[in-house]
């Protein structure tokens, strides 16, 4: 492809009309051995790839197994079915006084002031600022999961199971999901349905000529 | 960094220089050079010395200094990235070739750099697999090895707002390397990944834990985990000892740091591929797992702060698609009018920035200069507002990918044309 415009200025600049009148077709030449050499070569490479691969051992035997306790160790994960869910439980009065304590001096009092990610949506905010747990957030669990996982930024993995649940449930009931007496746990959590979960679709972009 | 390093002290002669002239450089920034000094013990050290000292009238006459153990940048070079709280810019415009030097490699992370010895370092692979295991860096390091030479960019890698806006300000956020380390798919095939998988969750060891769900096809088709980078170790910005390494796909989902992969049949919905990561387009809907980085352009000279002088410019940027090679990239120095192909420089590689250069004349009128990258799945750059009419008013600031101008001043001036939305 290189080729094609350095020869396209030369013609040009050589004032060579035969040649200028076979251009399209040169360049269209051009253009089609390069797709050809490119499919070729992406059919070579899956090729080698295979061939490579054709006389590893089974198993290079490199690494141990890892045991139940060392995935435990690592493996809070939450999923949207709920699976991953502790046992615990926590409810809106004990997640506002938890919140108060560890979460308002960054996130804000009723969590509309900031100074970092606004955690309840303000009366007529747009943009970046609406988008909240309330109004973008399509999974519960997830809540649960990013507060286990990273919350309270300066202590981070600090937190209990029912400390999770409670600040989970306050942050639901403060974002109108959840009303005031609701307990969360591994049971009621994943049956929270999230006002923005509709809204989502999955990538549609597939390069080619259309812009998405 | 050598433990050796000391600061000249008051009236500390350098080894190797006596003369030394008064003249400051480059504005007379105060950065201090490394050279050799004899100690008070007897023992020669590095020191820092005053940018003066290299000014010494004649380099011929003078012993130059002696074989050291780590290279240092020239003190003329004065190459830094732009740091914020949370991200620090590769200074594009400054860069020659289609390799980021490593210390100017962007970083993105969301709770800081963990420091983390390699030797207790551990890579635990399970859920949907025949044996769940464990690998040391050690272990990682045994397995067939592959290198490759690929961009990284992070999803939200687009400012504007300002005429005063360099090329790192506007995307900094992309950077290449060439990455060494073990095919994912080796691993996968060692683990024994059940049919039925179809999501990994990855996850690193920094104070985010962070997060994101996979699909295994990706771990089958190109994915890594490295720990060389051009050569040397990775460095800890990028997830030293050891990263997730997905060529072409947004810098977010390639982990780094990475502890722990766990295969599913379902995705995790992690706070990264929802709350964040993912993009409001049309009819209020939120566009979600949006890998593939589109592909993009950008010419890094002649870019604010350039001072044009007239005459003969080789127009030079980079392009770059996450879904292949750059097939061609089209410069335009008539705002857009008309477009003339650049010369691609080889290799031009699948999932790479790759250099283009223009050769132009400039006569002094004003102007406006732009590039179109076109990848090999035939998308074409699009503008600005294609992408607003694309993805509605409500459009969301990753994966914005628009042809980048440059407005071209009669007295030579070179600005950034900022172009909004909201
Ligand atoms: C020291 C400041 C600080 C404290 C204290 C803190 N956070 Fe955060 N929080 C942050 C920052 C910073 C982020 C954004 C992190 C990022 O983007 O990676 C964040 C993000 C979040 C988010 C994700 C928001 C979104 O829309 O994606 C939630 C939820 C959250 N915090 C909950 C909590 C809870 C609950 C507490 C109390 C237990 C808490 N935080 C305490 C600083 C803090």
């Amino acid at each position: 492809m290189l080729s094609v415009p350095n020869f396209l200025k030369r013609v040009r600049g050589s004032g060579n009309r035969s040649l200028l009148l076979l251009m399209p077709l040169l360049l269209l030449f051009a253009c089609r051995s390069r797709d050809a050499a490119i499919e070729e070569l992406q059919n070579s490479r899956d090729a080698a790839a295979i061939a490579e691969t054709e006389d590893w051992p089974a198993t290079f035997g490199f690494g141990k197994a890892a045991t139940a306790s060392q995935i435990a160790l690592l493996d809070t994960d939450v999923r949207p079915d709920g699976r991953g869910l502790p046992v615990g439980s926590g409810d809106v009065v004990t997640g506002r006084k938890l919140y108060a304590a560890k979460c308002a001096a960054c996130h804000g009092a009723t969590g509309t002031e900031g100074p970092f990610d606004k955690l309840v949506t303000a009366a007529g905010a747009r943009g970046n600022n609406g988008k909240t747990i309330g109004t973008y957030w399509p999974y519960a669990t997830t809540l649960y999961d990013y507060i286990n996982r990273a919350m309270p930024f300066n202590a981070p993995g600090s937190l209990t199971p029912d400390e999770v649940y409670s600040l989970t449930a306050y942050l639901l009931h403060a974002n109108n999901i959840l009303p005031a007496d609701a307990v969360m746990t591994a049971q009621s959590l994943p049956q929270v349905q999230m006002p923005a979960k509709e809204r989502f679709i999955t990538d549609d972009r597939k390069g080619g000529a259309e812009v998405r | 960094m050598n433990d050796d390093l000391v600061k000249l002290k008051e009236g500390e002669e350098p080894l190797f220089y006596r003369k030394v002239s008064r003249r400051t450089m480059l504005g007379g920034a105060a950065t201090a050079a490394l050279v050799l000094v004899q100690s008070a013990a007897g023992k020669v050290v590095q020191a820092g010395l005053p940018e003066a000292a290299f000014t010494a009238a004649d380099p011929t006459k003078i012993q130059g200094l002696p074989p050291g153990e780590a290279g240092q940048k020239s003190p003329f070079e004065q190459l830094v990235r732009l740091p914020s709280d949370t991200s620090s810019r590769t200074p594009l415009q400054d860069l020659h070739g289609m390799i980021t030097p490593s210390d100017l490699h962007f970083e993105r992370h969301h709770a800081g750099i963990p420091a983390i010895d390699p030797a207790k370092y551990e890579l635990v692979i399970h859920g949907m697999v025949e044996k769940p295991m464990v690998f040391k860096l050690a272990d990682l390091k045994r397995f067939p090895a592959v290198s490759r030479i690929c961009f990284l960019e992070c999803s939200g890698n687009f400012r504007t707002g300002r005429e005063n806006m360099t090329p790192q300000e506007i995307c900094g956020l992309t950077s290449q390397s060439e990455w060494t380390g073990v095919k994912l798919s080796t691993l996968f095939r060692e683990v024994g990944v059940k049919p039925k998988a179809t999501w990994f969750l990855a996850e690193g060891s920094d104070a985010a834990v962070m997060t994101r769900s996979i699909p295994v096809r990706k771990g089958w088709d190109d994915a890594l985990i490295v720990y060389g980078q051009n050569g040397e170790a990775i460095r800890p910005a990028q997830g030293y000892p050891a990263r997730l390494l997905l060529p072409g796909w947004e810098g977010n989902t390639s982990v780094k740091w990475l502890r722990r992969i766990e295969l599913s049949d379902q995705p995790f919905m992690t706070r990264e591929e929802t709350s964040k990561y993912s993009e409001p387009v049309r009819d209020g809907k939120i566009r979600q797992f949006s890998f593939e980085m589109d592909a993009r352009s950008i010419i890094t000279f002649p870019a604010y702060p350039t001072q044009l002088d007239k005459g003969w410019v080789e127009i030079r940027g980079i392009a770059w698609s996450g879904r292949g090679k750059i097939r061609q990239v089209e410069v335009s120095t008539d705002a857009g009018k008309s477009w003339q192909c650049a010369r691609l420089q080889e290799p031009v590689l699948d999932k790479a920035h790759t250099v283009f250069r223009h050769l132009w004349e400039w006569r002094g009128g004003a102007t406006e200069i732009m590039s179109r990258a076109t990848d090999e799945t035939g998308y074409v750059q699009p503008t600005l507002a294609q992408l607003l009419a694309a993805r509605g008013e409500d459009m969301g600031g990753y994966h914005l990918n628009p042809i980048t101008t440059f407005v071209l001043k009669r007295d030579g001036q070179v600005l950034f044309k900022p172009e909004t939305w909201r």
